[in-house]
């Protein structure tokens, strides 16, 4: 008896040892009704930043998607960019140039200098953007899901195409938080009906059972009810979806000694303390994962923004 | 003696209360994190106990109960030393009294404060209660002053200054010196609360290039008063195997000069770039020391323990067998070995590796890793505190055995895992195809941990049983409160003064 309990117990290790890659890559379509095209202004004025809600100011109005950018959004660009030869295709890897930066000769700082750089790996698992015939697509289902396994350098350059660029830490802050001292986009609370994070249980999962993806629908959480499942409108004070969980945001900021660069806004790994508007992250500009990805910011050129629905722009204006 | 008596005043009753009083905080605040949060334990717990987790006050809170958990694994520590170290009655009685009424103050206000609402007036009775043990602390150091002549060895086992000062006393002394300018690294900076420093978690700083000196003193303070805790426990556990002989007499002079060093080291970060070159140089110090007690203790134990088995002339797997035989007497040593692996080690293969690989991984990543280390680190020592406790209470027979081994193997598995499973980028680079590793090791980890912890409950629950028995174990051991060891020094004989020491009936 002894012995068949060891030996269970060894066989369930080994079992549970699989090194079986879990991302599918095929996933039932939901329509969330939210279109990942809009854009919503961000007001200048002061807020709060940090854990410690220290007084901030930012002196110009700016316009931030209102949610992350979908894989769609992403394989269009890869396909235009690819066109325009903005970009190139090296053993899988989709690779662009960027032109380097300062190096301050810190302990620990590593160089880059101008070169080609790894943009997204498209052949990896976890990468939902495929080449088919010389084209890029998505695997079906995902089209509306964040895009991820996309570097620093990948998010840049998407952004860099369409004449936008990627927040800063601060204009990302405001945007996810607003003027109050809220502790997560949405508000004070968290729990599985606000948005994808390392607590809640995989809302597709639950739509559809089974181990399908990981990432969900950009603006999923928008207080329709999917199935029996209802969901809590988790926009930030300006309208943004998603602005805490599902995946890591890139942002812009180069500061001076590290080359790092920094994340928001948690993901469907992480714990509700990756959550909070304050919380960081960061990486290697040439770092790509299953978890993170990316929305841009623009300057705001015109004279009416373009916002999604009466809602927004009646907000702004209060 | 009675049963309040015995719990707060005898040497082996105080370490059973304070271990108690950590048990209930642990097993209350572990549901309010991990996957207790998924499985809504931590909401149960908020709400009937009325708890107010403000989301921005988290790292206080965390900072607040990493302290009041410090504080008491502080006063176990102080209990032990008092009772195996030879020091005046009366000095023993005042500094266990001292730390007593600290650490409690410090446990019950600094939670109260935490985690139900802010009032004030229970954070200063927090500081008054870290300032009662800070006090106990000079006072040990006092006790421990190792140039009276009452305390030189007369022994010439126990390693020795010429003189023939003790320099196992010295190394108590230089530790519990260390720990009082630690501690004040902490609180000087603490008084700069609100007024130029504010809360932070130090894990959350470790890729910031531009770092305050008060961040750096915090960071430098947590992981000297880590390391000196370890310090102690070692020299208790040394005390404990009746550490003597030509190891001893090597160990300690690297003891000393290593806690002198690896403490510079690090209270140096605040101002010096090359700190960590010190930190280094005593960390060696410190560990070779340790190697030596390794070495002794095994040897001592496969000598003893053959004796006891029957074994002559003990072949290779005799010798293990007679090395294994008491886990109690082995584990402590053996999680000192273990600890390379999951905390030494890691730290160094960090160290070399860090721009290759850990600066590239998210900050999150090696977050984990970092809080990992130092978690295991005071979890290991957790694990031999209850190993001697659990010595010391009696513990015979399979019981003994049964209770020794679950508390080694289960937390040795449950560390590996957790280690395993904070580099798991190394071995399993995509992290769509860590899930498998993930399962094995969080499963691995919960079972060792979940052994550990209900071993110790049953332990835990013997003794409150046996609180209601009149003639309970309790009773003889308020009768014979003190750790029974031999002594390095015997004041007794050297001043032929009776009934004034603690040490009065300790062999030599």
């Amino acid at each position: 008896m002894k012995k068949l309990i060891y030996l269970a117990f060894v066989l369930v290790t080994f079992a549970s040892c699989s090194t079986a890659v879990i991302i599918n890559e095929e996933t039932p379509s939901v329509d969330t009704g939210v279109n990942p095209d809009s854009w919503a202004v961000i007001p200048a004025g002061p807020f709060y930043y940090g854990m410690h809600a220290l007084p901030e100011s930012i002196d110009y109005d700016y316009e931030m998607m209102i949610t992350d950018v979908t894989n769609l959004q992403y394989s269009n660009y890869l396909n235009e960019a690819l066109a325009k030869e903005t970009i190139s295709i090296v053993d899988g890897n989709v690779m662009g140039f960027y032109p380097g930066e300062p190096f301050d000769n810190y302990k620990h700082e590593w160089e880059i200098k101008a070169g080609d750089y790894l943009h997204m790996p498209f052949t990896e698992p976890g990468c939902h953007v495929k080449m088919l015939d010389g084209k890029f697509t998505v695997d079906k289902g995902f089209e509306n899901h964040p895009v991820v396994m996309v570097t620093w350098y990948g998010a840049r350059a998407y952004a860099q195409f369409y004449g936008y660029r990627l927040p800063t830490e601060k204009e990302w802050a405001k945007a996810a938080r607003g003027t109050d001292l809220r502790a997560y986009p949405w508000g004070d609370e968290i729990n599985e009906h606000y948005t994808n994070y390392g607590s809640s249980h995989n809302a597709l999962q639950r739509l559809y059972g089974g181990n399908i993806s990981r990432t969900i629908p950009v603006g999923y959480f928008n207080g329709t009810t999917y199935g029996d499942f209802e969901t809590i409108d988790n926009r930030s004070p300006y309208g943004l979806y998603d602005m805490g969980g599902n995946v890591w945001q890139w942002l812009s900021d180069d500061y001076s000694k590290v080359h790092y660069r920094y994340m928001r806004g948690g993901s469907f790994t992480n714990y509700e303390y990756n959550i909070f508007v304050w919380a960081r992250n960061d990486a290697g500009a040439d770092f790509y994962n299953i978890n993170i990805g990316f929305r841009c910011a623009r300057d705001i050129v015109k004279a009416e923004p373009v916002v999604e629905g009466s809602e927004i722009t009646e907000e702004i204006a209060e | 003696m009675n049963r309040f008596n015995y719990l707060f005043t005898s040497t082996k009753g105080l370490i059973l209360t304070a271990i108690s009083l950590v048990a209930i905080e642990t097993a209350i605040f572990q549901t309010l994190s991990g996957p207790m949060v998924e499985w809504g334990i931590r909401d149960l717990t908020v709400k009937w106990l009325g708890m107010d987790l403000n989301p921005a006050e988290r790292a206080g809170r965390i900072i607040m109960l990493y302290h009041t958990i410090a504080m008491a694994i502080v006063a176990i520590e102080v209990y032990m030393m008092t009772s195996v170290v030879p020091m005046r009655k009366h000095e023993q009685k005042n500094i266990n009294l001292l730390v007593t009424v600290g650490y409690i103050m410090a446990m019950v206000f600094g939670l109260a404060f935490a985690y139900w609402g802010h009032n004030f007036a229970f954070h200063g009775l927090f500081l008054v209660g870290q300032s009662l043990v800070f006090f106990s602390g000079v006072l040990l150091a006092i006790a421990f002053n190792p140039w009276k002549k009452e305390y030189y060895v007369t022994n010439k086992d126990y390693a020795h200054f010429k003189s023939g000062m003790d320099m196992e006393r010295m190394a108590f002394f230089v530790m519990a010196v260390a720990m009082l300018i630690s501690a004040g690294y902490g609180a000087v900076t603490g008084s700069f609360w609100s007024n130029g420093h504010e809360t932070f978690l130090a894990e959350d700083l470790i890729r910031d290039p531009n770092k305050t000196h008060l961040q750096k003193a915090i960071v430098g303070h947590l992981h000297i008063m880590v390391t000196l805790v370890a310090v102690s426990i070692t020299l208790v556990v040394g005390r404990r195997l009746e550490f003597k002989g030509l190891f001893h007499k090597i160990a300690m002079p690297f003891m000393i000069v290593g806690t002198m060093v690896i403490s510079g080291g690090v209270w140096s970060v605040v101002w010096s770039p090359n700190a960590h070159t010190f930190i280094y140089i005593g960390s060696i110090g410190v560990m070779f020391s340790a190697l030596m007690l390794v070495i002794y203790s095994w040897k001592k134990l496969i000598h003893d323990n053959s004796i006891e088995l029957g074994y002559k002339k003990p072949n290779v797997f005799q010798k293990i067998k007679a090395l294994v035989h008491d886990p109690l007497k082995f584990g402590p040593t053996w999680q000192m070995v273990f600890m390379n692996f999951t905390v030494s080690g890691i730290g160094i293969f960090m160290a070399i590796k860090l721009e290759d690989i850990f600066r590239v991984w998210p900050a999150r990543e090696e977050r984990i890793t970092l809080t990992g280390h130092w978690h295991i680190l005071a979890a290991i020592i957790a694990t031999i505190i209850l190993m001697y406790y659990a010595d010391i209470a009696g513990i015979k027979g399979k019981a003994r055995k049964w209770f020794g081994w679950v508390m080694i193997i289960g937390s040795d598995i449950a560390f590996a895992s957790m280690t395993i499973y904070s580099m798991k980028r190394l071995f399993i680079p995509q992290e769509v195809a860590q899930q498998g590793l993930m399962n094995t090791t969080m499963l691995l980890a919960d079972f060792g941990l979940g052994a550990l912890l209900v071993t110790t409950a049953i332990l835990l629950g013997w003794k409150l049983f046996d609180l209601f028995k009149g003639d309970g174990v309790w009773k003889k051991e308020a009768a014979d409160p003190e750790l029974k060891t031999t002594r390095t020094s015997n004041p007794v004989l050297n001043l032929k003064k009776e009934n004034e020491f603690n040490s009065e009936g300790g062999e030599q």
